[in-house]
């Protein structure tokens, strides 16, 4: 199906499901419980972000995973994207169509430049150098090109770019006319609107812009598939391996490397311009160098050059972000309310430290875990408990005829 | 005129004249060695040809046109494929996967965007590969990590990685450095049947001499960066200069 192989179909089949039910399975708790409070993660905003860092981690696992270079300044192409969008907004027309095509072909400019340059060097110095690009960008973006008083304030710094009244809007002007601000759309749909299904104790919600980040998430999750079984794929994975034998099989390793950067940089601007139209605001500390790390951390938690890590990656980093970040103290302690008074002081005092504003402990002590005994990433884990299930099913009587090892 | 022509190539690394004023012709068709001992200047003359470094004098020219200035790829693509000291082999990758990436270098050139079609439906590309593992025997280890393959069979991934692009210049450096005596033996074999049954000229650098007299139809003696004598096997086998030079006085060869 789709020109893909029998277990890239199943594969691609299981991620179309888990994304298109996503409202259900993010929210397994009834409405108003003290469950649904902390661990439901079905609400627009949250579910908007697993599939769009998707793409962005998708798209950075092309060249990182394939190739085996490292990008410590994707963030930058997430942020030109983003800008790249609501200038689009701005200038031209709220449909997110004309915002995320710009997006894509500015992040692609521009890693083309920086991918060039960089692609100079590889190891440890391709790193650096693509890092200092990305800095560069961040203070070009958050000072130099936006000074409000100058005429050339391209990002508007500090304060982020954002849509105003009296923006021309080309195409669609006309709809500021009730003094609000118009709404990014698809043809009249509005990312923002929402249709929720009351059912029992439960509440779902169906998110029109979900559902269009969600399928631009399936799309580039099947072009990545298609990328990774074919030549072009191949080629990335030979560059990794040994690009000694490379040049001396008549192969340029240049324009491959170059190829694959350009490509994870169209990927981080669509989702660039993708945040940008489900809120219309950019700034600068989208291209910080933290939200560069975060992109790596979300690969690695995954799964470096497998299909499916960048998406586990992404939607466990932004899960347990929100989640960590929600218990409080006064959770903790209804929590631990069973255990004597002192012995509950205690055990919050310390957890206090890894909740809340502490979520990034947490997540770093999780990191740290999965690198440690999982090298592979969560990925690996679920190969392993995968194999460990075979194993178990094998010693089961009805197998017994199958030879011995 | 031999396919391979180097003419007064020089090459100074510091105060070191690695390359003094070689000229070498190898002819069509023919297996040829290069012997010498240590720090003669052998590996740095290969380097010289396949575009690694860049001679300080003299002319490099293959097939009537010269390679001096070109990049390792291009060289490739010019019809001289190079087999390393130790197996150069795309360790991460399938058996099948390392015989599919010089079909295609071969068929598509040194770059080539074909990002949407899947590798395993291009049966031309496929089929190449497959026939080119059979004359490797390698088969049945299609699918197996090239990196867990043995030393020996490494080296035959490599060689038959190299034919596959159907090079009109095999260069071997040191080809049955640190194998066991089956392995070597084994490699000469191939070697030789495959100088038999295509035309491929075969420039082979080695420090093993049973492998250079049982190979070479020529062979090139480099004493400290010049050649100093080029014969006949048997010629050089009884070479007096030769003899003081490299195989020493009493060693019976």
């Amino acid at each position: 199906m789709l020109k893909l192989n029998k277990r890239d179909t199943l594969l691609f089949v299981i991620v179309t499901a888990l994304v298109l039910l996503a409202p259900f399975i993010l929210n397994p708790f009834p409405q108003g419980s003290s469950m649904a409070q902390m661990f439901n993660a079905g609400y627009p905003d949250l579910m908007q972000r697993f599939v769009i860092f998707g793409i962005l981690v998708i798209g950075f696992n092309i060249l990182f995973g394939l190739t085996g270079y490292l990008s410590f300044g994707h963030a930058a192409f997430l942020g030109i994207g983003s800008y790249a969008a609501v200038w689009m907004f701005k200038l031209l027309s709220m449909n997110i169509i004309p915002a995320i095509i710009l997006s894509m072909i500015v992040a692609g400019i521009f890693s083309l430049l920086i991918g060039y340059v960089s692609l100079r060097r590889s190891g440890i110095y391709f790193s650096i150098l693509t890092l200092a690009f990305a800095q560069m960008s961040y203070n070009l973006a958050y000072s130099v090109l936006g000074n409000p008083a100058s005429n050339y304030n391209l990002t508007n710094g500090e304060t982020g770019l954002q849509l105003a009244l009296n923006d021309p809007r080309i195409l669609d002007g006309a709809a500021a006319a009730n003094g609000a601000l118009p709404v990014t759309n698809l043809f009249g749909l509005a990312m923002r609107d929402s249709f929720d299904w009351n059912i029992g104790g439960w509440l779902f919600t169906f998110n029109a812009g979900y559902y269009v980040a969600g399928i631009l998430m399936l799309l580039s999750f099947y072009i990545s598939i298609r990328i990774f079984r074919s030549p072009f794929g191949m080629m990335l994975r030979a560059v990794k391996s040994n690009q000694q034998r490379m040049n001396y099989t008549g192969l340029n390793t240049k324009p491959y490397t170059l190829a694959a950067f350009v490509i994870s940089g169209m990927y981080a601007g669509l989702a660039g311009g993708l945040l940008s139209s489900m809120d219309p605001l950019a700034g600068a500390e989208r291209m910080h160098w933290t939200a560069s790390g975060e992109i790596v951390i979300m690969a690695i938690l995954g799964g470096v050059g497998t299909l499916i890590g960048p998406i586990v990656g992404a939607g466990f980093n932004e899960y347990f972000k929100n989640i960590l970040s929600k218990i409080n103290d006064g959770v903790l302690h209804q929590w631990l309310s069973f255990l004597p008074d002192g012995l509950e002081n205690f055990i919050v005092g310390i957890l206090h430290y890894f909740v809340g504003k502490g979520w990034h402990l947490t997540l770093g002590l999780l990191f740290m875990m999965v690198i440690v005994f999982l090298p592979g990433g969560l990925v690996e884990g679920g190969q392993k408990l995968a194999k460990l299930f075979k194993r178990k099913k094998a010693d089961t009587p009805d197998s017994k005829n199958t030879p011995a090892e | 005129m031999g396919i391979l022509e180097v003419k007064n190539v020089g090459k100074r690394f510091g105060g070191l004249q690695a390359l003094g004023d070689v000229n070498l012709s190898i002819a069509e068709n023919s297996v040829h060695a290069i012997i010498g001992p240590n720090g003669a200047g052998k590996s740095t003359l290969l380097n010289c040809l396949v575009g690694k470094l860049i001679p300080d004098t003299g002319s490099v020219t293959f097939d009537g046109q010269s390679v001096l200035g070109r990049k390792p790829f291009e060289i490739n693509q010019m019809g001289i494929s190079r087999v390393f000291q130790t197996p150069e082999i795309f360790g991460d990758l399938s058996v099948l996967e390392n015989m599919l990436i010089p079909c295609f270098a071969k068929r598509d050139g040194a770059f080539h965007l074909s990002a949407f079609k899947a590798m395993l439906d291009d049966k031309e590309i496929v089929e190449r590969a497959l026939h080119m593992l059979e004359e490797m025997n390698m088969v049945d280890k299609q699918d197996m990590h090239a990196a867990a393959l043995s030393r020996g069979d490494k080296r035959r991934l490599e060689i038959g990685m190299c034919l596959s692009q159907e090079p009109r210049l095999l260069l071997l450096d040191e080809p049955t450095a640190g194998m066991a005596r089956a392995d070597t033996n084994n490699t000469i074999d191939l070697l030789k049947q495959i100088s038999d049954e295509r035309d491929i000229t075969i420039a082979i650098i080695e420090h093993d001499m049973h492998v250079v007299f049982s190979l070479a139809q020529r062979i090139t003696v480099l004493a400290q960066g010049t050649p100093l004598v080029e014969d006949t096997p048997d010629n050089i086998k009884g070479h007096p200069k030769v003899r003081e030079a490299y195989l020493g006085e009493t060693q019976t060869v």
